[in-house]
């Protein structure tokens, strides 16, 4: 690929007629700027939730009430994931796309400049309703981020809040999904072909119909259970014609797509990483597009094996198991493709690296634990318990928040200008690594003992298991403050960067300086 | 608090697989768990085998200059069809495993569990001992909860009235609930059912032997979702035969005249009752209440207004609030407890509601 780098010189001709100080984040279209605002904003969130979720660990530490009252339990799971998975991962992702995807398919913005600052624009009330709502009479929500009725009608007004939270922040992905389909279908460079896009444009493109699929799906459910509230409605009330089941199969209809909204774009963000330090071009990458594709399209059609206990016809828990296996081959297709990218490659083991080879050790483990979920008989045994909690957390947090940050040290020389501290990088996700493990592999064997999820007290059987597993989050919890201190320190100084500092790196990136100027590709580039 | 600790520590094993199963089905799930555990687990070496030689191997700084090959069409199709045989190898155990699990037919004992916010009531519908009807509570005195006071062995997992089945008799379990989704789950029996307020699903079990097996709740069901388990007691036809004709006995010298009219002296007792096994885990004991979301009833508008107001509120519930409809206990129930915080801590309005009041109401 050959590329004219776009007019970084004109970019200083503008930078007067900008707003400075607050009113410059306020008002800005720019892709960059934009894209940053949605990193800091999503790590915010992700402290926010992680509080939360030492508050959880704390009180499971050991047998008995210590630490809340278990209502104050009920309103801290419910909150921890609402706002990692709307807050923090969702809005993480489309940073890396606003910042990225311009700068990887040559083009100058995304596609709507002011319709991307309004979708950030409308994250920061969603999360204050959310974490506003604990101080409301009644508390916040209670009820798991599934929210579940009839448990959701008793609630007080800290479920109306969340209910509106999950519209505004549905709204904002719909805006920012819209915005990434057009920018890409409309806006590569010329010569850039589809098949020819660094795979985290296709991963974004994919997940972006996705998104605009079943955000709106999300908010009828809630909006149902708006009405159900307190305007007399039925839905979800079989005392009244309704079916507290059908809240379930609209949920998961959007919850299963939604699992791969966060996982994609993190395929997505190794598939950049992994061949960049394997100094050898992505492996099958016909083969990704095509897996991912149908991944995307299973996602669909699986939803009910969340459901295998409410009682659904046995015709039904087959159908269910075997579309749910079916996703296994697709995604082995992927792993196995990232391990022949790395296989007779020149390997060398920068942070990046690291956290896609933790990504993808640990997402397979993931994908293990659902294929063993997917077993109707077994899945019956252990939906809802531990194992559950275990299996979503290798998934999200090994998945996706390795992915996440796999990505940002990957691009974070592009983005400020310097080297990050190695060192410390590492270091970062060594005691990420440990922890993380320590946290959530005990957490299998709890579940498959017995212990139902969303309890803030549990038989003694439990204690031990829970002790470790509460020391490990604790370590994880404080191991992310490294990567603040990183990108904090990222951004005072350290060694300058090149406009390519990783060697073996590909794609029109790394064509332009760093940092990457305000405006970048004015001119598209041409690619042969 | 510590010396607790160390107590639970010393009765508890590391336990890293399922718990040892009690029924036919259970060894199935068991062995099926197993089977599939093990398959992932050597898919698993074996592609991150390749992973880590290839790490230590091709390494930059070992040397190795990379290859330039990024696709092989062989490779690929032949790594999409092996997965697909071995999910097909899968998906033989599993279907026969699921087929057995929900064939409820033929039971030779049914028992509906109703899930309350926070409790299970049992009726006794089909087989021997049909006809008894109890609620079963969380029995774990509140200090322990609170570490007052040392753990038992059974914390959490230990109920005032057990589920008693007879060993090697089908048992068909029907769930419902009366307020909120709630799961019954016991590990040992492989059973887990949601109950679903305003529909009957069903579940079933053989238990092989006898003993005494413990669950919890599976389904977030509110505040005290932890605090309701299920204990389920096998014993032989023998020992189920003398429980249910002593409950049965039992029942008929409690059971209630309707038409009784009562004194506000011996009503309190009875009202003191029904109110700590129904109302004590939002209102308190000490009708203090858990404010915002559970109000006190001591002091109370509602407690100390028009009678109607207070009798309807009991049996309808009161919407968007956590306060649940309790038409399913009996009118002197009703009657009693409503008595109970008309005339206890700071109440004292010396009126003594009726059975009758409640049947009126009702109709």
């Amino acid at each position: 690929m050959a590329a004219i780098p776009g007019g970084a010189d004109h970019a200083h001709d503008h930078a007067h007629d900008h707003p400075s100080g607050i009113m410059r984040w306020v008002t800005t279209t720019n892709h960059k700027d934009i894209g940053s605002m949605y990193l800091w904003f999503s790590f915010a969130m992700f402290i926010v939730g992680g509080i939360m979720a030492m508050v959880i660990r704390a009180e499971l530490f050991e047998p008995g009430l210590q630490v809340v009252d278990p209502d104050r339990f009920n309103q801290m799971t419910t909150l921890h994931g609402l706002i990692m998975v709307f807050g923090a991962i969702m809005p993480a992702f489309v940073g890396f796309a606003n910042w990225m995807i311009p700068l990887m398919i040559g083009a100058s913005d995304m596609a709507f400049a002011r319709m991307n600052n309004w979708s950030f624009w409308l994250l920061p009330p969603a999360a204050i309703l959310l974490t506003t709502s604990l101080l409301v009479p009644g508390g916040a929500a209670a009820s798991g981020w599934t929210l579940y009725p009839p448990l959701t009608v008793q609630m007080g007004m800290g479920m109306d809040m969340a209910i509106f939270a999950v519209h505004i922040l549905g709204i904002s992905s719909i805006m920012g999904s819209i915005n990434i389909v057009t920018t890409i279908l409309n806006m590569r460079a010329p010569g850039m072909t589809l098949m020819k896009m660094p795979l985290f444009c296709w991963t974004w493109l994919i997940t972006a119909y996705l998104v605009i699929a079943v955000m709106p799906v999300l908010a009828g459910a809630v909006t149902m259970i708006l009405t159900d509230r307190h305007f007399g409605t039925s839905f979800f009330n079989a005392a009244g014609g309704g079916d507290p089941v059908l809240y379930q199969h609209i949920f998961w209809f959007f919850g299963h797509p939604e699992v791969y909204i966060i996982a994609i774009p993190a395929f997505g963000v190794v598939s950049q990483v992994i061949p960049a330090f394997s100094r050898k071009p992505l492996f099958g990458y016909a083969s990704m597009v095509y897996a991912t594709s149908s991944i995307a399209i299973l996602s669909f059609i699986v939803w009910a094996h969340h459901m295998y206990t409410v009682g659904m016809p046995v015709a039904g828990q087959l159908y269910f198991m075997f579309a749910t296996m079916l996703i296994a081959i697709p995604t082995g297709v992927k792993v196995f493709n990232w391990v022949a990218t790395m296989w007779r490659g020149s390997l060398s083991f920068e942070t990046p690296m690291l956290f896609s080879i933790g990504f993808l050790f640990l997402f397979t483990l993931g994908g293990f634990s659902g294929l063993v979920l997917s077993m109707t008989a077994v899945d019956v045994q252990l939906h809802d318990s531990y194992y559950v909690v275990a299996h979503f957390h290798y998934v999200m947090v090994a998945g996706a928040l390795f992915s996440a940050y796999a990505g940002a040290y990957y691009w974070l020389p592009k983005w400020t200008g310097h080297m990050y501290d190695e060192k410390l990088g590492k270091l970062h996700f060594w005691l990420s690594l440990v922890f993380f493990n320590m946290t959530f592999f005990v957490q299998h064997f709890l579940g498959l003992a017995g212990m139902p999820r969303r309890i803030p007290d549990y038989a003694l059987q439990f204690a031990e298991f829970n002790m470790i597993s509460s020391i490990g989050a604790f370590g994880f919890g404080l191991s992310q403050l490294v990567f603040l201190v990183v990108v904090l320190k990222c951004l005072k100084g350290g060694e300058k960067a090149s406009a390519k500092p990783w060697d073996g790196a590909e794609g029109l990136e790394w064509t332009v300086p760093s940092p990457a100027p305000h405006h970048t590709f004015e001119t598209p580039p041409i690619i042969k | 608090m510590g010396l607790s600790l160390l107590s639970g520590l010393a009765q508890a094993e590391m336990k890293l697989n399922l718990q040892e199963p009690v029924t036919e089905l259970g060894h199935k799930v068991y062995d099926l768990h197993l089977l599939m555990t093990i398959v992932c687990a050597v898919i698993f070496v074996a592609v991150f085998g390749v992973m880590f030689w290839s790490v230590f191997v091709h390494r930059k700084s070992a040397g190795h200059k990379a290859a330039t090959f990024h696709e092989s069409t062989t490779v690929e199709i032949l790594w999409t069809i092996v997965p697909v045989f071995i999910l097909l190898g899968m998906a033989w155990p599993a279907t026969k495993t699921i087929l057995a699990m929900r064939d409820t037919s033929n039971s030779d004992i049914t028992i509906k569990a109703t899930g309350y916010q926070w409790k299970w009531g049992y009726d006794y519908l089909k087989g021997d001992g049909a006809g008894i009807s109890f609620v079963s509570t969380l029995s774990t005195p509140q200090p322990q909860i609170r570490n007052e006071a040392e753990k038992g062995a059974d914390y959490l997992l230990e109920v005032d009235n057990e589920l008693v089945v007879p060993v090697g008799k089908k048992v068909r379990i029907l769930t419902t609930a009366n307020d909120v989704i709630h799961a019954w789950w016991v590990p040992a029996l492989a059973v887990k059912q949601d109950a679903v307020p305003g529909f009957i699903r069903d579940t079933w079990f053989r238990a092989e032997k006898t003993g005494t097996f413990r669950g919890q709740c599976a389904e977030l069901c509110g505040k005290d979702h932890g605090y309701m388990p299920i204990v389920v007691k096998v014993v032989t036809e023998d020992e189920y035969a003398a429980w249910t004709d002593g409950q049965l006995k039992a029942m008929a010298a409690a059971a209630d005249d309707p038409d009784k009219m009562y004194e506000l002296g011996e009503f309190l007792p009875r009202g003191e009752k029904v109110f700590a096994a129904n109302c004590a885990a939002c209102h308190q004991a000490n009708g203090k209440g858990l404010p915002p979301a559970f109000p006190p009833l001591d002091g109370s508008k509602v407690v100390l207004g028009p009678q109607d107001d207070q009798i309807n509120v009991l049996l309808h519930g009161r919407s968007g609030t956590a306060m649940a409809a309790f038409g399913h206990l009996s009118d002197t129930e009703i009657a009693a407890v409503i008595t109970y915080t008309r005339n206890s801590w700071g109440n004292a309005t010396g009126e003594v509601i009726q059975p009758s009041d409640i049947k009126m109401a009702r109709e």
